[in-house]
């Protein structure tokens, strides 16, 4: 899983300039503003990820980096290099379609080294190199085939194949596993994990999957209306979202309003829970006329269990809170036969109120 | 399993039982879609042919003006040996070559455009405008042409300040009316085939780095290749076929369509009409054979 240094490759652009940077991008398409605004460095060798809603703008900033999308207003620069007016083919990266693009007509191994060809190398040599990124990907047996006799993990593995093999800095991937059952995407997410690592080049990957973005990315950025609503490594986009929507659209969060917060918490503002940090314990026993007590910075709300749902490795226990709102709780299954708590079963909900983050609010909500 | 569907069918509609029948008896249900088309084509297609082919080897009395029952191979030898059906052949064979040449040479870029270039609005209308001659009929097209090509005509008008003359009836105006004829059959299976080629291909070509011209050369061309040949498939056949446009604007020229015309019409000898009327069908199926290799009889 090693990639020789050729001598046609281009030199490293110096290591303090960002391998992406991007100033005051806007596009939009006739009436519709895709991208609003949008200032990023990506630095070299990162793993990035551009998370959003369909519609958000995050394939089209990645267009935008490519080069098949003109910016109305601002700069795409790489590796130091403004490239907003040039054309994809005269851009050091390189694309993984969503649709992976293959070309119908030609084997695997010609789609493989298609890049190589255009720039002139050797047949010998373009063969031996589009056999080697083949190897990376574990399909050098494949070559013959032709691209509508593979299945879809093999085409995922064809398209990144061909798109490593000219070397770019930074490779673009657009939504790669979309299009891949869950077993399969997960075992691709291993592996395109370990190619980054292997090639040290710059990734930057769209998504609308929460759970893949932070299992695979150094940063993520969070996506909404074209603009980016969050920059940050994955446990600060998780841990601390900085407004409903992050936290909400990243992960599930019990959301308080301001009402509510002042009531339970005794804070002013809206907060966020995320649903394994409650835990809960019966309380038929030793319920009591206060719904909500705070002691020592724990607070325990008394409530009624609305539904428990098996999820296999966890139950989610949903709570009608006495004190009013609904409360999702993801319990961990402790045991085989250790019995979650039951419909109409009262309980004591507890968490800590040093997870319980504040949010600002949302400007436009 | 036994007492249930008997229970269910009593309450059916007589729709919806025949619509069971038919799921459980797939040959039955074959037959009732494809008997009337099937027989169709065996009766008009078929049969004609046959006929055609059997008429071929009659001969006609050259005196009475009788056709002749006893199988002979007279016709086709003399198809096949007089110069002046080598000839005529020949010319046709020219004729349909240029006709397609020019045709696949103006379609190719005013297809690209449809399909790759022009909005989805201007898209439409460009093919509304593509189809909208082939509502004119035929004969007005041809006579259009034999009139702008005329002495005096639009062509010499138009042609005048540049000291261009009309070409007159005869070989040139043929390959310009052919051509004008059969350009909407040659565009629209071409615009089919870029329309088939997704953006996305395009756009892989140019991120690893291939130009204009090599993104056209080796990712486009191969994909369109099937199209083309579909499209010339078209303006060939018909140009190979065509005897009105031939007496209307080709003047004193003789071609396979209108020397089959000559010979049922003037001559009253339909076995040697028949046998000349081989010629085009040989033709075709040898060319038919060549582009199958190329897939394009999965594109018309």
């Amino acid at each position: 899983m090693t990639v020789t240094e050729t001598a046609d490759r281009p030199p490293r652009p110096a290591p303090e300039q960002a391998a992406i940077s991007l100033r005051g991008l806007r596009k939009e398409f006739g009436d519709v503003v895709a991208v609003d605004g949008v200032d990023l460095d990506i630095e070299h060798g990162e793993f990035f990820s551009m998370l959003g809603p369909s519609g958000s703008g995050k394939t089209t900033v990645l267009r935008l980096i490519a080069g098949f999308e003109r910016a109305d207003v601002g700069t795409v620069t790489l590796g130091g290099t403004d490239v907003t007016t040039r054309a994809p083919f005269e851009r050091d990266v390189n694309t993984v379609f969503q649709d992976y693009a293959l070309f119908p007509h030609m084997n695997v191994l010609d789609n493989v080294a298609y890049g190589l060809r255009v720039r002139g190398v050797r047949k010998a040599q373009r063969r031996a190199r589009a056999l080697e990124a083949l190897g990376t990907v574990q399909l050098g047996h494949l070559a013959d085939r032709r691209p509508n006799q593979l299945s879809g993990g093999q085409r995922q593995r064809v398209a990144l194949a061909r798109a490593i093999v000219v070397e770019p800095s930074v490779l673009l991937l657009d939504e790669p596993l979309g299009a891949l059952d869950l077993k399969l995407r997960e075992q691709m997410q291993v592996e395109l994990k370990a190619l980054q690592r292997n090639l040290g080049i710059t990734f930057v990957f769209v998504t609308h999957d929460q759970e893949e973005a932070l299992t695979l990315s150094d940063r993520v950025a969070v996506f909404r209306d074209g603009r980016i609503v969050q920059l940050g490594t994955p446990q600060e986009v998780y841990e601390e979202p900085r407004d409903p929507y992050v936290a909400s659209f990243v992960g599930t969060s019990n959301l308080f309003d301001s009402a509510v917060s002042q009531q339970i918490l005794g804070r002013a503002g809206i907060h966020a829970l995320r649903p394994e940090k409650v835990t809960l314990t019966d309380a038929a026993a030793t319920r009591t006329d206060e719904p909500v007590r705070v002691t020592d910075g724990v607070v325990e709300a008394l409530g009624v269990v609305a539904e428990t749902i098996y999820l296999g490795a966890a139950h989610r226990v949903i709570v009608d809170l006495e004190a009013g709102p609904r409360l999702v709780v993801l319990e961990q299954t402790a045991g085989a036969l250790a019995a979650p708590e039951h419909r109409g079963d009262v309980v004591w909900a507890r968490w800590a109120l040093d997870d319980v983050v504040p949010l600002s609010a949302e400007a436009d909500q | 399993m036994t007492a249930e569907p008997q229970e269910m069918a009593a309450s059916r509609t007589p729709g919806a039982a025949i619509s069971a029948f038919l799921s459980r008896r797939p040959w039955v249900r074959l037959t009732a879609l494809l008997s009337v088309p099937l027989l169709w084509l065996v009766l008009v297609y078929v049969v004609a042919l046959a006929a055609l082919l059997v008429t071929a080897l009659w001969t006609t009395d050259s005196f009475t003006g009788e056709i002749d029952k006893t199988w002979s191979l007279d016709n086709i030898e003399t198809v096949l040996t007089t110069a002046l059906y080598r000839t005529v052949t020949l010319r046709t064979l020219g004729l349909a070559v240029l006709v397609t040449l020019i045709d696949v040479t103006i379609a190719l870029p005013i297809a690209f455009f449809m399909a790759k270039v022009a909005s989805r609005r201007t898209q439409r209308i460009l093919v509304v405008a593509v189809l909208t001659p082939l509502w004119a009929s035929y004969l007005v097209k041809a006579y259009a042409w034999r009139s702008v090509l005329s002495g005096g005509g639009l062509f010499e008008w138009l042609g005048q300040p540049f000291d261009v003359q009309s070409p007159g009836y005869g070989m040139t105006a043929l390959v310009i009316t052919e051509a004008y004829l059969w350009l909407p059959f040659v565009i629209l299976p071409i615009y089919a085939g870029f329309d088939r080629v997704p953006d996305s291909l395009l756009e892989a070509s140019g991120d690893l780095g291939g130009s204009g011209p090599q993104t056209l050369r080796w990712v486009v061309m191969p994909m369109i290749v099937p199209a083309v040949v579909a499209g010339a498939i078209f303006s060939f056949s018909l140009t190979l076929g065509d005897y009105i446009a031939v007496n209307i604007v080709g003047g004193t020229n003789q071609l396979l369509g209108n020397l089959v015309y000559t010979n049922v019409g003037a001559a009253n000898n339909l076995p040697l009409a028949a046998a000349i009327a081989l010629i085009p069908i040989a033709i075709m199926i040898v060319f038919l054979t060549a582009v199958r290799r190329t897939g394009a009889l999965e594109n018309l």
